[in-house]
């Protein structure tokens, strides 16, 4: 698929056929009695990559975490780090190390205690202990706070601490369970930056579960979208967003619009006709038809009172204003189509007002570029 | 607000009484100066002296001390591990039979405890005296300890066992370093109860002891059946000092310990508030 540009990224081993795989999961199978938390999985995960593993609960993110910790074992399948199989290595013997969603801090030991642990059990020279615990105190800036136990800490700290003492051992890998789930929005936000920042600086790689897809968009280089034990899309964020491979991802992240539609032939070619009436020609030859989907986000629907010039080359379809949504940045119209289905375009206020605002029940065009929609065909 | 009213003066006066009025007459008769035990003849506290000198009491005290220590950490031990087993690996085959069969105990009455314990000993040839009570000790001491300890690892985080390991540890330190650091409060209360058990115990004791190894439950009973003198009143009296004291201890530590946890947490909470109004420069410059 030709990489799309939203930015650039000169950080993209997945796309280089000659990189190899810091951690791989080969036809992984997990199995708990009847139920089937991963179903027959497959994927690779590359050297100081920030990876996110979304999907909603259920979907068999966290025991793919676990079975990366060593927690849980594959059923069938295998895990392997950096070439080497990790079946049958217990968790203390692993070189990865994890934040848990719930921080489980050691809540009979001081923060510096906390840090410590892991540098202790593999036997370190107390005055390196000593100063690694600082230099990790000050990385999550909780320098005055070393002799506090974890009750003694806000919610915030804790999950400072718990990333302090999950960096401690400077692991190749670190596995991040919802690592910000339970703080507040604006810590939440100000938090995934700082991940990142450190991610970066660290030179680490990081694998993330999350249920966020905002958490999941913001601060991962690619995104696995998973449902039902499976990956159904491996991609860097702009292309999960812009280029879906199908109606679950298209609908899991962010808003879409379904235009609904069949496989017509037009001029020998394959289109997809909407019930409104658009014809929009198809990459591929369908069989007649076929029904299919154009997926087309808000933000590319543009809504104007006069109809789009001839010859402009855009989709334009009559509709009548239903539902008007104002958020301050930006306002999403609901347009009804002449199908009756309804359709959200979403504009930018880029501007403190408008002369002539659109009202409630008035007739308008909704138009869109060719390139705007993605063709869904499951 | 509940106000107190004449019927719950009333009710707690009368369940006190029901409950210590034995026991205050008890101690009163203890500082009786006449022999006679019903009949109160003036303040003294000689009773309380020729106690030292009564040494078959004061070896009946030995053992039961020495019976109740040994018998109460073996159960503590083993009660802990099957509290662990039990609620560790909650889908192993027979746990329904087996954590039944471990509060068992709990219910069954003493005679048969203790008729099944001397039948066995018997059986197998043991000649009975201290190590025999201190093992039927620990036996029906344990299925307390699991009990305490087993609603304590109820709510006991297993993610943070999991993190210890993920850390390097090994099971075994995770145990020491973590697991039992944490649920040690549980253990010990555990271990107070058991020792309190086999302190008075009586029946079992009775089936399972031998010559040379009579517990001060034991001597106590034997004596009141050639007549209750002061001495034992006194004795009596020092046996509830010791387990009030005890209790009250352990009653104030917990309440200390909660109050202290109750205090940061108010601070930790109302720091993490001033952070939010005012945030320092240090966690904006992130």
């Amino acid at each position: 698929m030709k990489s799309l540009g939203i930015f650039r990224r000169s950080f993209a081993p997945w796309a280089d056929p000659n990189a190899k795989p810091f951690i791989s999961f080969r036809n992984v199978t997990k199995r708990f009695g009847d139920f089937t938390a991963v179903d027959n999985l497959s994927l690779d995960i590359f050297t100081r990559e920030f990876f996110a593993l979304l999907g909603g609960s259920g979907c068999g993110k966290s025991t793919l975490l676990r079975m990366l910790a060593g927690f849980e074992q594959p059923t069938s399948g295998e895990i392997t780090l950096d070439g080497q199989s990790l079946a049958g290595i217990p968790p203390y013997r692993r070189p990865v190390n994890m934040m848990f969603q719930s921080y489980a801090l050691f809540p009979h030991m001081t923060v510096e205690k906390n840090i410590a642990f892991g540098l202790k059990q593999d036997g370190m020279p107390k005055t390196e202990i000593a100063e690694r615990v600082a230099q990790m105190l000050k990385l999550v800036k909780l320098e005055s706070f070393a002799g506090r136990k974890p009750h003694q800490l806000s919610g915030g700290q804790r999950q400072r601490v718990a990333l302090a003492r999950s960096l401690a051992k400077r692991p190749k890998v670190l596995l991040l369970d919802e690592p910000l789930g339970a703080l507040d929005k604006k810590l939440r936000e100000e938090t995934q930056f700082e991940l990142m920042d450190l991610q970066y600086e660290l030179g680490l790689t990081f694998v993330v579960v999350t249920h966020d897809q905002e958490e999941a968009m913001t601060m991962s280089d690619r995104i696995a979208v998973m449902s039902q034990g499976r990956v159904i899309q491996v991609a860097t964020p702009a292309e999960i967003y812009e280029a879906p491979n199908s109606r679950f991802v298209a609908e899991f992240i962010g808003d879409v619009n379904m235009m609904e539609g069949r496989v017509a032939l037009e001029n020998g070619h394959s289109v997809l006709k909407t019930e409104d009436g658009v014809s929009v020609p198809l990459p591929e030859p369908l069989a007649e038809g076929r029904e299919v989907a154009l997926a087309v986000r808000p933000e590319k629907l543009k809504v104007s009172r006069a109809a789009p010039p001839e010859g402009a080359n855009l989709y334009a379809v009559r509709g009548e204003i239903w539902d008007i949504a104002y958020f301050g940045d930006m306002t999403v119209f609901h347009v009804k189509l002449p199908s009756g289905k309804i359709v959200k375009a979403s504009s930018l206020n880029a501007t403190r007002g408008v002369e002539d605002p659109f009202g409630y029940d008035e007739q308008i065009w909704v138009s869109f570029e060719p390139q705007a929609g993605v063709v869904l065909k499951g | 607000m509940v106000r107190w009213s004449r019927f719950n003066i009333a009710s707690i006066v009368f369940g006190f009484a029901f409950l210590y009025l034995p026991i205050v007459l008890l101690v009163i008769y203890s500082f009786n100066e006449s022999r006679l035990v019903t009949v109160w003849t003036g303040f003294s506290t000689k009773w309380y002296g020729t106690l030292l000198t009564n040494q078959a009491l004061l070896d009946a005290a030995w053992v039961t001390l020495r019976v109740g220590l040994l018998s109460a950490s073996a159960s503590t031990v083993l009660g802990t591990l099957a509290a662990l087993s039990l609620s560790r690996y909650p889908d192993f085959r027979g746990r329904v039979l087996f954590s039944g069969m471990i509060y068992a105990p709990l219910v069954m009455p003493e005679v048969i405890t203790g008729l099944s314990m001397l039948l066995l000993f018997v059986a197998i040839g043991i000649d009975r005296g201290f190590w025999t009570v201190t093992l039927a000790h620990t036996t029906f001491t344990m299925c307390f300890v699991a009990v305490v300890v087993q609603s304590r690892l109820q709510s006991f985080d297993r993610s943070i066992e999991e993190a210890a390991m993920d850390l390097g540890a090994t099971p075994v330190a995770t145990f020491f370093q973590v697991t039992l650091p944490i649920i040690l409060p549980a253990v010990l209360s555990g271990w107070v109860l058991a020792f309190t058990l086999s302190l008075d115990d009586l029946v079992i004791a009775s089936f399972t002891s031998g010559p040379g190894a009579t517990t001060l439950p034991m001597r106590i009973y034997s004596q009141v059946r050639l007549g209750v003198t002061p001495e034992i009143n006194a004795i009596c009296t020092i046996l509830i000092g010791v387990v009030a004291c005890g209790t009250l201890i352990a009653a104030l530590a917990t309440r200390r310990r909660e109050l202290q946890r109750q205090k940061d947490e108010r601070a930790a909470f109302a720091e993490s508030m001033v952070r939010t109004v005012d945030p320092p420069p240090a966690a904006a410059g992130g």
